[in-house]
């Protein structure tokens, strides 16, 4: 052993905690963002060539195949489209949790039957969430992937054995905290969170997915966290740290921007939306308004506030709504997006999508920074959005939305609503945003209808 | 070892600080990369997995390790590859540089 090259070690490891650090601080703004990815990857390659170099490593092979392996499933992973970004992170956090979970029964096989009741019990927590989150991960990709079926699939007393689960596993690890030598039942251990991993995730709809990625990503954090308890390293513990306290605070503003709880969103009891919401149905007449006419009235706004929301992905419409931003800007129209928290299928999913179309991004705003314009703008133009511009959850105390931060539309002087047909939203609940008289629905696809507006823009030729 | 664990649940408790304060100037705007950075970062579970893959104390170890060291040099690799696409697209209005 030279002990000159333990302290490089250390030292590679203690210049990696502090570029993870700084990553994080330069993720702040668009303009210093890049040089944050390149802080995490050089903080990463640090630390990889670090732990090669370790003495105890006797074997490589292995490791270099590990390595290859990995970073030939990673290249494709890392070219995925940007509409499919929400179901290749959740497949990531499962990944993640994998790594986590393997290293810990790895870390337990070497180290049973005498483990050390702290060890036993950070060990426990590191397989419980490390397996949990990659069973919940999965499903949740293969929900957002659509393998899976989206709505969400309850049944009665799912709560009260979701969390017996939890508590059989958590009781079973605190008894192996006092009786290590039971191997057995770290196993029982691991099967109990696999299995809550999926019940977990069952519930929950598409449009709970912002909430509960980044709910899977605080826990792939916290679990790698455990794991540097486990193997005593600073780096492992302070990364995972920042990761959970990350998707900790998403899943916080999520939770807000659905006005859930947050002991609701952390003991999973997503999806609970009273079924007693279909009876309102009545057929209000609607006004509808053409391509021609929305681009006449498009045409002759001043300001115009577009809303996109996940009807817009869905329908690929983004690089027709650019097109449209291009038009109206070219004719002196103010033109700005709105963009609710839980817009889309995980946190800022709209705002790639529209910077992926070449939208510039001094364009989007969030709810809080628009809200108050809406009453100065002649359009807004609502995309493929529903609940988040439901008036209802401002004023209806019946409404199961009620309560839930939205954005304002109902306050501009024309509302334009692109919409396939007249069927409520993914919560099941009526619109009365589409009864008002100042609202056109514009009955279409997405992107045929923003193709057609824009033509009918780009035909005006006065400009 | 005692005083080992207490200095790693104060490094544990610090850390969670940071990430807070970090994360809460994060605009809104770029949450989606934040995750999958945050996400990529989380990768360093790899320095965990070397360890087990390559000290090669039994076959069973060495497996787990192996596995996890794909698992998490995949998030490693295509964590950072997408955050960079995702941020590369992001620009501010006026005339667009080549």
């Amino acid at each position: 052993m030279i002990p000159g090259k333990e302290s490089l070690i250390e030292i590679a490891y203690l210049c990696a905690t502090a570029l993870f650090i700084l990553s994080l601080k330069w993720m702040s703004s668009p303009t210093t963002s890049r040089r944050g990815v390149r802080a995490g990857e050089l903080g990463m390659l640090l630390a990889v060539v670090g732990t090669l170099v370790n003495h105890d490593i006797v074997d490589y092979k292995w490791v270099a195949a590990g390595l290859v392996l990995g970073s030939l499933i990673g290249v494709p992973l890392g070219m995925v489209q940007m509409t499919a970004v929400p179901q290749r992170t959740a497949l990531s956090h499962a990944f993640g949790a994998l790594c986590v979970t393997l290293v810990g029964t790895g870390e337990f096989y070497l180290r049973t039957p005498a483990v050390p009741r702290f060890m036993m019990a950070v060990l426990s927590m590191e397989v419980i969430l490390g397996a949990l989150t990659f069973t919940g991960s999965l499903m949740a990709a293969g929900k957002l992937q659509e393998i899976l079926p989206q709505r969400p699939i309850t049944y009665k007393g799912q709560n009260i054995v979701n969390l017996s689960l939890l508590v059989a596993s958590i009781s079973v690890a605190a008894y192996l905290v006092v009786h290590p030598e039971q191997t057995i039942l770290f196993t029982v251990i691991l099967a109990i969170s696999l299995l809550f991993g999926v019940l977990m995730i069952i519930p929950i709809g598409g449009a709970d997915m912002p909430t509960v990625i980044s709910l899977l990503n605080s826990y792939a954090g916290l679990s790698a966290a455990a794991m540097g308890f486990v193997l005593d390293s600073k780096l492992l513990i302070i990364a995972g740290a920042l990761d959970g306290a990350s998707g900790f605070i998403l899943s916080v503003n999520m939770s807000k921007a659905m006005n859930r709880s947050f002991s609701n969103v952390l003991f999973g009891a997503f999806g609970q939306k009273e079924a007693a919401v279909a009876s309102g149905k009545e057929t209000r007449p609607v006004r509808s308004a053409t391509p021609e006419e929305a681009a006449a009235i498009l045409a002759a706004a001043n300001k115009v506030i577009v809303v996109p929301g996940y009807g817009m992905a869905v329908a690929q419409a983004q690089h027709k709504v650019r097109e449209l931003f291009d038009a109206l800007t070219k004719r002196g129209v103010d033109v700005r997006f709105g963009i609710h928290p839980v817009a889309g299928r995980m946190p800022g999913h709209m705002n790639v999508l529209l910077a992926e179309a070449d939208i510039p991004y001094d364009k989007l705003f969030d709810m809080d920074e628009i809200n108050g314009e809406f009453p100065q703008t002649d359009v807004a133009l609502v995309i493929g959005a529903n609940d988040v511009t439901n008036p209802a959850a401002r004023n209806d105390t019946t409404s199961p939305i009620y309560g839930m931060p939205i954005l304002d539309v109902d306050k501009a002087r024309v509302i334009m609503v692109i919409k396939r047909s007249m069927s409520p939203g993914f919560a099941g609940i009526d619109n009365p945003l589409y009864y008002f008289d100042k609202t056109l629905m514009l009955f279409g696809d997405a992107k045929s209808f923003v193709g057609d507006i824009v033509r009918e823009l780009g035909g005006g030729a006065h400009s | 070892m005692r005083i080992d664990l207490l200095t790693s649940l104060y490094v544990f408790m610090l850390a969670c600080f940071i990430g807070f304060e970090l994360v809460r100037k994060i605009t809104p705007l770029l949450h989606t990369p934040l995750m999958s950075l945050t996400n990529a970062l989380d990768a360093i579970a790899v320095v965990g997995a070397i360890l087990l893959a390559g000290e090669h104390k039994s076959t069973f170890t060495t497996v787990l390790g192996t596995v996890a060291i794909v698992a998490a040099t995949t998030n490693a690799v295509g964590g950072f590859l997408i955050t960079d696409r995702m941020l590369k697209m992001f620009r501010v209005s006026g005339p667009k540089k080549p």
